[in-house]
């Protein structure tokens, strides 16, 4: 039985005029063990996809299945690093991961919980900034602590919505290494978002692309048949990494263009009435939306 | 620490050009800002002494016209000139009653000033001699023995900022609780609404009357300081109202990230209230503290004045009824010491509020 389970998954938001049909007959399975990667353009809804998936959201059709069985909200089972960090910035480094670790291990002594925030510190290389708040942190560290934390709830699944978006090339490197680490020591199911197609050619066993929305669907799988450790800088050369980042550039560049050639923009005129001197409307003025407290 | 609170105050901001021009860095520019922040403020208090002071020789002489004319009227040239003369020596009977010249206003502040030691000199000679049946008092377990003579004005300020804290504490600890599980709340909050909002405009003297209905009942036989309690009650149930409505805004606008965050980790409500929720309100609950600081302030000199409780509202009070030639200058000499005062509270609560408030 797969891990977890998308079956005809369709999402909107909003209602009436305003509703945007985000996701639409998504299937997806995701084996134990796997490191699955879906690349896609902004805006066409990988945020959604993931918050489905961790109980945040829920779909409109179809159903999530985890381990067979439909997902009901949030759970320590998986791990979420979310896409802008999310620490809560009045709390240290240690703090916030051991938010995570007071809710899985509820009963741990005082020293075990403080042993096991310094091992998930080190484990992202923060050891010297583990009593620093996130807003003394640089970009990069803060999404180390993200990861930190996803970990520490020890989850089964890690889901990680564009973790190293904001970060230089290099940097970006060694975390990707550093991720791909972790979860070849003990296996984790892995869900990476990502915008960046080599980051998921490196990291990842299949990607699948996120065709561009509404009504996003999943494109065709791309399985990753490439030896790890695997190190941009040597695959590079290869031939098996050319052809696979060529086929799925042009898959995602063909999909791009067939959906910006099927938009049609269409114009709203504005309803202009002259108003005439001395005419004047008696009677309640349209209500303004009012700010309200309460 | 020292640091943060000079800058936070903005004295660092102040004191800023004096050093660099002191050090001799960039000369030129800081003998600008120094215009700008010491000279321009400072001739605009002069202006403002000159235009006072004008205004108030203008209504003297006005004033004292219309007392000769009335002497003339009625004893004829003789009591003109009397009056006159009476009025030029400066004789406290008959100066003619109006706004008082800041130059009165200051010699009324170095009245209160030396009243002020007089008294405390009492006090002290009092408390000396008092000391010992004190000791036997408090050893057979009576009351010691205070002062109840007339208070200074340093005595007058001191209540007022006792009642004013009172009634502050009370505020904060009525309205954060309950801001907080009203903003938990959407139910709680839509039905509590109306309430909230048919009493937040009630006028303090309303507030006054009603808190006076009660605590004379519940306090009937009790031996306990009433009007004390009357006025930092009120004072604390005029002033609450801010920071129980940001207090319940704050608490029910979390950024919806941290909600997340808080979802996908499954904070118990007890975590999810004190990491999560009351942390991100914190900015705006000191905002609302702040403006409940300044409203109890504010209110608090109108309710000790009606309230007959001592303070500077009755200092006010008594001092307008009195009618003394220098009173009017002694009411001017509160109302710069009330002003200042609120200016300093306003100040140190907004040390307070921004050391809350986080970077993101
Ligand atoms: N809570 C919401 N309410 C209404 N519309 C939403 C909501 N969340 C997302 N959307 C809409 O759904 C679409 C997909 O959003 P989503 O955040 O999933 O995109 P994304 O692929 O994660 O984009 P990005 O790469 O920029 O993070 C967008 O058009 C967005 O406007
Ligand atoms: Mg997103």
């Amino acid at each position: 039985m797969a891990y977890l389970e998308l079956k005809n998954v369709s999402k909107a938001y909003g209602t009436g005029k305003d509703r945007v049909e985000v996701l639409k007959d998504i299937n997806l399975t995701i084996e134990e063990g796997e490191f699955v990667a879906i690349v896609g353009f902004t805006g066409s809804g990988k945020t959604t996809l993931i918050n489905l998936i961790n109980g945040l959201e829920f779909p409109d059709e179809g159903e999530v299945l985890l381990q067979g069985k439909p997902i009901t909200g949030p759970g320590p089972d998986r791990g979420v690093v979310f896409q802008n960090y999310s620490l809560l910035p009045w709390l240290t480094v240690a703090q916030n991961i051991k938010l995570a670790i007071d809710e899985v291990y509820p009963s741990a002594s005082k020293n075990e919980k403080k042993e096991m925030i310094e091992k998930y510190v080190g484990m992202v290389h923060l050891s010297h900034a583990i009593d620093k708040l996130p807003s003394e942190l640089s970009g990069g560290m803060r999404q180390r602590v993200s990861v930190a934390r996803a970990l520490a709830m020890n989850p089964k699944m890690l889901l990680m919505d564009e973790p190293l978006s904001a970060l230089d090339a290099l940097t970006r490197g060694t975390l990707q290494e550093e991720i791909v680490n972790i979860w070849g020591e003990d296996r984790k199911t892995c869900l990476l978002i990502t915008n960046d197609v080599d980051e998921g050619i490196v990291m990842a066993d299949r990607i699948i692309p996120l065709n561009p929305g509404p009504e996003a669907t999943l494109g065709p799988n791309f399985k990753v048949d490439l030896a790890r450790p695997r190190v941009i800088a040597e695959i590079n050369k290869n031939d098996t990494y050319k052809h696979l980042r060529n086929e799925i550039l042009e898959y995602l560049i063909a999909v791009g263009a067939s959906r910006s050639s099927q938009k049609t923009t269409q114009y709203e005129l504005p309803d202009l009435k002259p108003v005439m001197p001395g005419r004047i409307k008696w009677g309640l003025r349209k209500k303004k939306e009012k700010l309200e407290y309460f | 620490m020292k640091e943060r609170i000079l800058q936070l105050t903005g004295i660092q901001a102040f004191l800023a050009p004096w050093i660099s021009v002191i050090k001799g860095e960039e000369v030129q520019k800081n003998v600008q800002a120094l215009l700008k922040s010491y000279i321009y403020p400072l001739l605009s208090i002069l202006l403002f002494i000159g235009i006072w002071h004008a205004g108030a020789t203008y209504l003297f002489s006005k004033e004292a016209t219309a007392k000769i004319e009335k002497a003339r009227a009625e004893r004829g040239d003789a009591g003109a000139l009397e009056m006159q003369n009476c009025i030029i020596s400066g004789d406290v009977s008959c100066q003619p009653n109006t706004l008082p010249s800041p130059a009165k206003v200051w010699d009324a502040y170095l009245s209160l000033l030396a009243d002020h030691k007089i008294i405390s000199a009492k006090k002290d000679a009092f408390d000396l001699k008092v000391a010992k049946t004190n000791e036997k008092r408090i050893a057979k377990g009576q009351d010691p023995i205070t002062y109840t003579g007339r208070p200074s004005f340093v005595d007058q300020i001191k209540t007022s900022l006792k009642t004013v804290f009172a009634g502050f504490l009370l505020a904060a600890f009525i309205a954060i609780p309950i801001g907080i599980v009203i903003g938990l709340s959407t139910t709680l909050r839509t039905s509590f609404n109306w309430l909230i909002q048919i009493l937040k405009p009630v006028s303090p003297v309303v507030w006054l009357l009603l808190v006076f209905m009660i605590v004379k009942t519940v306090m009937s036989d009790s031996d306990m300081d009433k009007s004390f309690m009357i006025s930092f009650i009120s004072v604390g149930l005029c002033s609450m109202w801010a920071t129980l409505v940001n207090t319940s805004m704050g608490v029910s606008t979390v950024d919806k990230d941290f909600v997340n965050v808080a979802k996908v980790l499954k904070l118990s409500i007890g975590q999810n209230i004190f990491k999560v929720v009351l942390p991100s309100s914190l900015p705006m609950i000191f905002t609302g503290l702040r403006i409940t600081l300044s409203v109890a302030w504010m209110v608090l000199i109108a309710i000790e004045l009606l309230a007959q409780s001592p303070g500077l509202g009755s200092f006010v009070w008594e001092e307008f009824q009195n009618g003394a030639s220098d009173s009017n200058a002694k009411i001017i000499v509160a109302m710069f010491v009330i002003g200042m005062i609120g200016f300093m509270l306003d100040r140190i609560m907004m040390v307070v509020q921004k050391m809350m408030s986080f970077n993101k």
